[in-house]
Parts: C-alpha cells; sequence; structure tokens
C-alpha cells in the first residue's frame, strides 16, 4: 500500500502496542496519512483541497446533525422551524450560517481540487480509479446539496424541487412516473420534505464511505505531484506527517479565515433572497435558479431551445448536463498523452485555460435570466466544453510535443547535480 | 463440497462433462433467492409512489361568473396551479390564424375547449418544460410574445391557446378533464 522505504509503524506507548495486536488502527492511521506514508516532497498548495474537502465534509456533518436536532421536517413548520433556529435556538443562527455557507467552501474548494486534477493529469494511469471515484463523491455532493436546499422549504426551495425533479420527467414514457415517485405526489409536498430530508441525512455517510475508497486508491500508486514525474526512490519523498500536516494545517488555516469572513460578515452574500419566503405552489419566483454551484451545469440545461430531429428540446438539455458530468468519467481514456502534467504541456496548457474561462463564462450565464445574449453564449460555450473533451484533447495529446520532462522529483527541485547525491543527504538530515 | 466433487471425480465422471444435479440445484436455488429478493425490494420501492391521500382524486369547481373577457383567473386543481381565461374575440382569432399542423404539439384552438365555449380556455398552469407556473394569467403580468403565457423559468411562450410556440417545453399547457355543470360553473376532475 505504499513505498518499501516507509516508515514501520513500532508502537512507543505500551497501550498503543496492546491495542496494535488486538486491532491494528493504529497502524492503519500511522500509514494513511501519519509518517509512515511517504509523499512526493514537491507537491504545491494546490495538492492542499483534498485534506480541505475532507474538513468542509466534517463541518457540514457536525452542523448538520446539530440543526437536525432542531429542524422538523413537515411542509407545515418546516419553515417556522428554519427560522427557530435562526431566532431561538442558541447558537442556532452560526450553526444554520455555518451549514448553508459550508456547502459553498465544500463546492469552492471540491472545484480546485477537481480543476488541479485536471491541469496535472492526475486522471491518468495508474490513478484512474482515483478520478473515478472521485466523480462519485462529486455527484453525491450534487444530490446531497439538492435535497438540502429543499428542506428550509422557501420559495426557491420548492421551485428548485420542482424543476429539479421535471428533470427525470423529460425521459421519454418513463419520465413522469419517475417524477411523481421521487416527488411521492404530483407537486413537491409533505412526502418530498420528508424524504429528502432522509436522504439528506444518509447521503453525506455513503459520501464519507466513498472517500475512504478515494483515499484507499490513490495510496496504491502514491499522490501524483507537480512535475507529474513517478516517485523513483526514497530521495523523492518525504514522511506524510510531519511535512504534509504542516503544509495541510497552513491550508486548513487560510480556509477558516475565509469561511469565518463569510459566515460572520456575509452569510447571505452565496444565497437567494427568495428563499426567506415560505413555498408557494402558485407563484413561481421572478427568477429561478439554482444554487451557484450548479450554474454552469443549469446553463447547458438551458442552452437548448431548439428540438434535434425528434428529440425535443427539453430532452437535450437534460441529456447534454447529464453528459456533462459522464463525460469525465472517460477523460482518462479521451486524454491519451503521456505527459501529467501540465507544465510541460504548451499547448495542452492553453486550452485547460480556456476551459476554466468556458466554465467561468457558462457559470455566469446559469446564473443569468434565460434571455439574450445569454441562451446564445450558454450555446457557444456548451459546444466548446464538449469540444474540449472530446475533440481538442485527443488532437492535442496526438500533435503536442511536449517539453523535455525533469529526470525526476528530485532533480525538479534541487537542479541535476543533485540528484545522485540526495540519499546521502536524506540519510543525514 | 470439494470432497464430493472429488469423489465423483474418483467415480471416473470427468469434471465439465454435461451438467451435473448439484449444478442444477444451485442454480436452481440461487435464482429463487433472487426472485424473492426482487419481490421483497418491490415494496421498499413503491413506498415512495404518491400514498392514497394524495392520490385520492379532488375535484374543484370553479365559478366563471366574474371573470371579462381578456381576464384570467388562478386557481388549484390536486395541489398545482390551474388557469382559467376567457379569451377576446381578438385572442379567438389570433389563435385560429395559425396553422396548427406547423406547430410543434399540434392542436387547434377548438380541441382545446368545450364545443360553444371556445372563448373558456382551462389550462393547468404548469409550464410542460420543467413545471414553473408561466405568467399572464395575473394582471399585467408579462403574456409573452404571442399574447398567451411566458415561463420566466427558462423562457417558453405560449400563445393565446395555451399552444408553445418558442422556447424549451415540449408541449402545450395540459388541459385537465373538466366539464361545465352551468353556463358559469365548471368541474375540474
Amino acid at each position: 500500500m505504499s513505498f518499501p522505504w516507509a516508515n514501520e509503524y513500532t508502537p512507543k506507548v505500551p497501550l498503543m502496542k496492546w491495542i496494535d495486536e488486538r486491532l491494528p488502527l493504529p497502524r492503519l492511521v500511522y500509514n494513511a496519512v501519519g509518517a509512515g506514508y511517504p509523499v512526493p516532497r514537491n507537491l504545491n498548495y494546490f495538492w492542499n483541497f483534498g485534506v480541505l474537502s475532507g474538513l468542509a465534509l466534517m463541518i457540514q456533518i457536525v452542523t448538520g446533525i446539530i440543526m437536525a436536532m432542531h429542524y422538523g421536517a413537515n411542509d407545515l413548520v418546516a419553515f417556522g422551524t428554519v427560522e427557530h433556529v435562526m431566532r431561538d435556538v442558541n447558537a442556532g443562527w452560526l450553526m444554520r450560517y455555518a451549514h448553508a455557507n459550508g456547502a459553498s467552501f465544500f463546492f469552492i474548494v471540491v472545484y480546485l481540487h477537481i480543476f488541479r486534477g485536471l491541469y496535472f493529469g492526475s486522471y491518468k494511469a495508474p490513478r484512474e480509479m482515483v478520478w473515478l471515484l472521485g466523480l462519485v463523491i462529486f455527484l453525491l455532493m450534487m444530490a446531497t446539496a439538492f435535497m438540502g436546499y429543499v428542506l428550509p422549504w422557501g420559495q426557491m426551495s420548492y421551485w428548485g424541487a420542482k424543476v429539479i425533479t421535471g428533470l427525470f420527467g423529460a425521459i421519454p414514457i418513463v419520465g413522469e412516473p419517475i417524477q411523481t415517485w421521487l416527488l411521492g405526489g404530483f407537486a413537491p409536498g409533505n412526502a418530498s420534505l420528508n424524504r429528502f430530508f432522509s436522504l439528506h441525512y444518509l447521503l453525506p455517510f455513503v459520501i464519507a464511505g466513498v472517500i475512504i475508497l478515494h483515499i484507499w486508491a490513490l495510496h496504491i500508486p502514491g499522490s501524483t505531484n507537480p512535475t507529474g514525474v513517478e516517485v523513483k526512490g526514497p530521495q523523492d519523498t518525504v514522511p506524510f506527517h510531519p511535512y504534509y500536516t504542516a503544509k495541510d494545517g497552513f491550508g486548513a488555516g487560510i480556509f477558516f479565515i475565509l469561511f469565518a469572513l463569510a459566515v460572520y460578515f456575509a452569510p447571505n452574500m452565496m444565497g437567494h433572497p427568495d428563499n426567506y419566503i415560505e413555498a408557494n405552489p402558485l407563484s413561481t419566483p421572478a427568477h429561478i435558479v439554482p444554487e451557484w454551484y450548479f450554474w454552469p451545469f443549469y446553463a447547458i440545461l438551458r442552452a437548448f431551445t431548439f428540438d434535434f430531429f425528434f428529440i425535443p428540446a427539453k430532452l437535450l438539455g437534460v441529456l447534454a448536463m447529464f453528459a456533462s458530468i459522464l463525460l469525465l468519467f472517460f477523460l482518462p481514456w479521451l486524454d491519451t498523452s503521456p505527459v501529467r502534467s501540465g507544465n510541460y504541456r504548451p499547448m495542452f496548457k492553453k486550452f485547460f485555460w480556456i476551459l476554466v474561462i468556458d466554465v467561468l463564462i457558462l457559470g455566469y450565464c446559469g446564473g443569468a435570466p434565460a434571455e439574450e445574449p445569454y441562451v446564445m453564449i450558454s450555446q457557444v460555450a456548451s459546444a466548446y466544453y464538449f469540444a474540449h473533451f472530446l475533440i481538442i484533447l485527443p488532437l492535442v495529446a496526438a500533435f503536442e510535443r511536449p517539453d523535455p520532462l525533469p529526470g525526476s522529483i528530485t532533480e525538479a527541485v534541487l537542479g541535476k547535480d543533485y540528484d545522485g547525491a540526495e540519499t546521502a543527504a536524506v540519510a543525514a538530515e | 463440497m470439494a470432497t464430493l466433487e472429488n469423489t465423483a471425480s474418483a467415480d471416473g465422471t470427468a469434471e465439465g462433462e454435461g451438467v451435473r444435479r448439484r449444478d442444477f440445484i444451485n442454480i436452481a436455488a440461487v435464482s429463487f433467492a433472487g426472485v424473492g429478493g426482487v419481490v421483497a425490494v418491490l415494496p421498499l420501492i413503491n413506498q415512495m409512489n404518491p400514498s392514497a391521500d394524495v392520490l385520492a382524486l379532488s375535484t374543484t369547481e370553479v365559478d366563471l361568473s366574474g371573470i371579462q373577457p381578456g381576464q384570467a383567473i388562478k386557481t388549484t386543481f390536486r395541489s398545482q396551479p390551474l388557469f382559467v381565461r376567457q379569451l377576446t374575440e381578438k385572442e379567438i382569432a389570433e389563435a385560429d390564424a395559425v396553422d396548427a399542423s406547423t406547430l410543434r404539439d399540434p392542436q387547434t384552438l377548438e380541441e382545446r375547449t368545450v364545443d360553444g365555449k371556445t372563448q373558456w380556455l382551462i389550462t393547468m398552469g404548469v409550464c410542460t418544460h420543467l413545471g414553473c407556473v408561466p405568467l399572464g394569467a395575473g394582471e399585467g403580468e408579462n403574456k409573452g410574445e404571442y399574447g398567451g403565457y411566458f415561463c420566466p423559468c427558462h423562457g417558453s411562450h405560449y400563445d393565446t391557446a395555451a399552444r408553445i410556440r418558442k422556447g424549451p417545453a415540449p408541449k402545450n399547457l395540459e388541459v385537465p378533464p373538466y366539464s361545465f355543470t352551468s353556463d358559469t360553473a365548471i368541474l375540474v376532475g
């Protein structure tokens, strides 16, 4: 599960020795996130976002469990109990604002984590399984976030539930029965609210389980690094603890500062005022949009305003939206370049940044009203999104001439002269 | 099991030669357990379908006497919005002027209303795209480019017969089952 030069676990306290002989849990932790896990010595701060994602999940679970103690999942009282949390429950406002902003921060760090992987080719062999499991986590996160947003039973909650379950209604023949089955009625109601609460409580623990698989799969080949060159010997690695526990700890400090700024000074910045109006089935909010982290996908959904042969526009939009995520499952086999890191891929690097801008444009259009010029811009940007993965990446891989790679991680860090003598230097430390 | 197989081999029965009685029992047992498992899951899935109280058919009676030509009201049927609208002569003429066969969901105004009561357009107020409530029934609301209804969520335009004309919605606004109980009242459902 690790490199042969990984430190061996030797319990120092008799108690730990006693536990380790009966249940090797201390050994497991030591080998996973302790001094027993050797990591490339040259990771930059973009490698913080995996740990930060786990941290964000923990914040969500803790604040969520606390709020569940004060919330009532019934359409008659749900909206009121959320206000009860805000006004009456001791520190309830803190729990709710931390939970709502925590969701946004969770997506911020996960998106950075995903784009890190895209730029540095983290999805390439032998780490395809890490990438695929990461996408499963992403899908679970989106489902969890969507259901959580329904729980306050405000206007955006209600209409979000209606629109998102309406997506399934676009499927021919079985669509409407599926939509009715998901909602437990013909429109969102008490049955929908109850099941969403039940599943919203369940899914974070499913996510935690898939995260364990994600990390397990990562620890088979070990982390990649900014050069994309594989670890060649002990001189290329440092133990996870204390080196990266310290680096991740610093990142966590920055994360908490920004998180606190949002929670204490701009808690509603990323929310919608309409959700402070109780759900009303007879009136759609003038401008109905999902939370910001769904905007790029929402823009793709709305880009299809025309029928294509026999496929109606509605179904096309839904298919395109799901395809935009499912496409990423095929990424390890679409980008056939043997070079991992974008640092050594001059053409890929340019197209990567164009993709980043494209997704930001999609995000902006997804949050804008459904009118020109945003519809047209969404159409062009959606087309480019698919072209990037299906056409540009395979072509770049075929025609690009990568820059010369460093001989090893150590050479990239210290220069050519150090490479041979490095083992001795590490030993001397 | 292994011992038995070994015994069988020792008897001279070569492995992989034909289907053994034990193979059949094995497959039959596992299949039966599988079917049992699926049957056991069915109620677990079906419990999510609408419960009896939700399914209980409700009917809604609507009084039309207060609705002037060009006016519309919003009410509810099965906890979803229902639009009841009295069309003006001009709106009827506009709807009839269109060749229905050119539409995305081809229907004439006559097919969407009751004989002799063409001016009464009764539809669900649920956009057939993703289920928002279209605008146009209330006073002063945006009626869209075709003078009927306009869905603000994703920009679907419906004409004066509530037929889809532009935007992502695939179907005309649904006409629920209803009948006239008198000249000025309908029973929906």
